[in-house]
């Protein structure tokens, strides 16, 4: 297919490990013979997702070598939660991820329950499908909005950040808090649904679908967004296994994975949906898929307040939390975020304290070793929009 | 005023190499000065508070909320707020909460690159006292220790709200002539540099002047 | 599963093979086997995706122990392959090679274990710390909360508690603050 810029689309599909990729990194430059002009993008520069920089080395505006800088974020997570007590953990680890911290909660609590055994009831499952459903939600908008905005279209950032605001109100409404909620502890969820909720909730729901449709209407069928981003950072299927490439930027590649259907946890064996794929695995494709999968959301939302139970208990019995020793164990727990496999890795020794966590970031590699392979070759202006479109967040990569 | 060639009252630059040394300037910063009739210097800093432009570095969790601020639904460009790419055209650099080594390097640079006069907010409770990271070995406890900050929003986040509220705070206090953020690193330059060395242990940048 | 760890206890000496849970087996090899091991699995028994790699600290063993965690997506089983090395001598044989982000993890277990991966690339440059001038800040023996004392002080006036004492008063005022 030709495209604009004589950029090509992808070649079929097939996945599975190819060996032929070379790895290797670039032979550096000579940059004293002026042919070739250093620059930074970031950390202080509008066209980054959150704080992070990239090396660009330059040959006019075209980019001959990428290298991903990260480190700005970093809190030394992985360390604190080795010298505070499991529940102190539980309000450390949201922080982890900014734009999505829900999956954080969800993880921890869901290893430490695991490894100590802890079954929690059936509500609970339901309440903490529909939070990480709402939690994407709002992390969608405003991707969506970003990735407007990375290429121009403020209109599409403006609606979508102001709509994601009625997601965070309902968050507030459930959790009490906008961006750090704090609502799924190990043993269950911290409340129940208020009075009225589902009513609003739905009402939400309708309108984000209206919104949706009309960004559907002003984004992707702009001429503007269509030349710039079809056939930008075209990810190869047999990029997807040795590069570890997961989530929405793999199946805009045709590759069906998704952990809510492979490996089901909490409700989602329950509720009804399909994978999303695409085939052409560019930057259109993968905006589309996201814009498709946020459809999704909004259907899962919905099922979960058809199909929920409306009373019960939603937190299981617990140990008492300020001597609880969890016994010794070892443990991997994944989600699906927005992104992809969101990861943590838990090893406790039955003490007090967690003996080690490693939190798996889908932008671990998406950032950097993605990152620096696409960038090469393209357009210096085409930078903010390739970053956006593989949906990186900083925070998750370093901790 | 100094004469900043006078050799007493240079900078260093230690950090730099010979080469790196002819290429920035060493001379002190300079205090501002106010208008010497009080009516044009309160017209001065009416305008001032008006035309808030704050720098696009999102350096922590901060930012996330800065996000709904500037657009539709809190549109703080009712107060004049306008988000700009360069810290040359800014005048508000908003902390947003944490400042790791890493970045407080890159804040510490972008400040000093924008023009005065300048006004620093600080997001969140951990460029207070490190808050929930008061034991990290990588990020500062004392924001202030380090950029002399104008305004604190406290909370973890602070809620759009609170932004919009501590922007219109920080307009009263320019409107009273009250921010002297900017002076008081002027005339401590040489403390914050002290406490800036202090923790920043690769410091291969001049010590002022970008 | 049964068959495959069978082969790998054959052919690679294998032990301390453990289910953690259905989907998760992880079992212990030599350090001098696992590159071999994991290219095995990469290649021949469709473990194609690499998870992470990362590392626990056993400062009582006087041990690291890596753990790479390997994913079969057709069979939906993930292999947690821990290599146990000497914590004086930090050398491990790098599988940059193998997948492209391992170069990134084996940067950031440079930087915060001081784990040496021969070949890798990129390994000194700074990953997230700069201008590090301790002991690598994940090994148990750092004290993260005693430095940031030393390095960044506390504002006067900070007032901290114990939360479980704290919390033993809250509860059992009347009782001195003992649960019994």
């Amino acid at each position: 297919m030709k495209l604009p810029f004589g950029r090509t689309t992808s070649s079929p599909i097939s996945t599975g490990h190819s060996a032929s990729l070379d790895f290797a990194q670039p032979e550096p430059v000579d940059l004293a013979s002026g042919k070739y002009v250093k620059l930074w993008q970031g950390p202080q520069h509008p066209g980054i997702t959150g704080n992070m920089s990239l090396e660009l080395t330059l040959d006019g505006d075209t980019i001959i070598d990428c290298k991903t800088h990260v480190g700005y974020l970093h809190r030394g997570f992985e360390k604190l939660m080795e010298r505070r007590s499991f529940i102190q953990n539980f309000t450390v680890v949201c922080r982890i991820a900014v734009p999505e911290p829900t999956f954080n909660e969800y993880l921890y609590s869901h290893a430490v329950e695991e490894i100590s055994g802890i079954e929690i009831p059936e509500r609970a499952t339901w309440l903490r499908t529909m939070n990480l459903e709402m939690m994407r939600l709002a992390s969608f908008l405003m991707w969506i909005g970003g990735q407007g905005g990375a290429f121009g279209q403020y209109t599409v950032a403006n609606w979508t950040l102001a709509y994601r605001d009625y997601v965070l109100d309902l968050f507030e409404e459930m959790t009490g808090a906008r961006i750090y909620h704090m609502y799924i502890v190990p043993g269950g969820v911290r409340a129940g649904l208020p009075d009225g909720f589902e009513g609003r909730a739905r009402e939400i729901m309708d309108g984000a679908e209206k919104l949706l449709d009309q960004i559907e209407r002003v984004m992707f069928n702009n001429t503007v967004f269509k030349a710039r981003s079809k056939g930008l950072a075209i990810i190869p299927p047999e990029m997807i296994d040795p590069y570890g490439i997961v989530g929405p930027n793999a199946r805009a590649c045709g590759v069906k994975r998704d952990l809510r259907k492979d490996e089901p946890y909490l409700a989602y064996d329950q509720l009804d949906f399909d994978i999303v794929t695409g085939t052409d695995s560019d930057a259109y494709e993968r905006a589309y898929l996201r814009l498709q999968e946020t459809r999704q959301c909004i259907s899962l939302i919905r099922q979960c307040l058809d199909r929920m139970p409306m009373d019960g208990a939603f937190q299981a019995d617990m140990p008492n939390v300020l001597h609880w020793k969890v016994p010794a164990g070892e443990t991997y727990v994944k989600a699906e975020c927005t992104r992809g496999e969101y990861g943590y890795y838990m090893v406790t020794d039955g003490s007090e304290l967690v003996r080690r966590v490693h939190v798996r970031g889908p932008s671990y590699t998406h950032a950097i070793a993605v990152m620096e392979r696409l960038a090469v070759g393209n357009n210096i202006a085409d930078i903010a929009g390739m970053m956006v479109s593989l949906h990186t967040y900083p925070p998750e990569i370093e901790r | 005023m100094k004469n900043s060639l006078n050799t007493d009252d240079t900078l260093e630059n230690s950090g730099l190499t010979e080469e790196e040394q002819l290429l920035f300037s060493n001379a002190r910063p300079r205090a501002y000065e106010p208008y010497p009739i009080k009516a044009v210097e309160d017209f001065a800093n009416w305008a001032r508070a008006n035309s808030l432009w704050i720098l696009a570095f999102g350096t922590g969790c901060g930012a996330i909320e800065l996000r709904p601020l500037m657009t539709a639904r809190f549109d703080a460009n009712r107060f004049g707020v306008a988000g700009r790419p360069t810290p040359r055209q800014s005048s508000v650099f908003i902390i947003g909460g944490y400042a790791s080594v890493k970045t407080l390097k890159r804040i510490i640079r972008s400040y000093e690159q924008m023009q005065g006069p300048k006004f620093v907010i600080c997001l969140g409770i951990c460029p207070i006292n490190g808050g929930m990271y008061f034991d990290s070995y990588n990020t500062i406890n004392q924001f202030d220790q380090y950029i002399p900050v104008d305004l604190y929003a406290t909370g973890c986040m602070p809620r759009p709200e609170a932004l919009v509220a501590s922007i219109m705070a920080l307009q009263k206090k320019i409107k009273a002539g009250e921010c002297d953020g900017a002076n008081r690193y002027v005339e401590n330059f040489d403390w914050y540099k002290a406490n800036q060395k202090k923790v920043i242990k690769n410091w291969d940048m001049p010590d002022y002047n970008w | 599963m049964n068959d495959l760890m069978e082969r790998l206890q054959r052919d690679f000496g294998v032990d301390d093979i453990t289910v953690r849970k259905p989907a998760l087996t992880t079992f212990r090899v030599k350090k001098d086997s696992a590159e071999t091991l994991i290219r095995e699995l990469r290649d021949r028994e469709g473990y194609t995706h690499l998870n992470f790699m990362t590392c626990i600290d056993y400062i009582e063993d006087g041990i690291f122990t890596l753990v790479y965690m390997l994913h079969n997506y057709d069979k939906k089983l993930s292999l947690g392959v821990h290599v146990d090395i000497s914590r004086e001598n930090e050398d491990m044989v790098s599988i940059h090679t193998l997948w492209a982000q391992a170069w990134t993890y084996q940067r950031e277990l440079r930087e915060m274990y001081g784990i040496n991966f021969p070949g890798s690339p990129r390994l000194e440059e700074d990953f997230c710390l700069e201008g590090w001038d301790d002991i690598p800040p994940m090994r148990r023996e750092f004290d993260t909360k005693e430095f940031s004392e030393q390095r960044f002080g506390h504002r006067e006036g900070r007032h901290s508690e114990e939360p479980r004492d704290h919390m033993k008063v809250e509860l059992y005022p009347n009782r001195g603050g003992d649960e019994k």
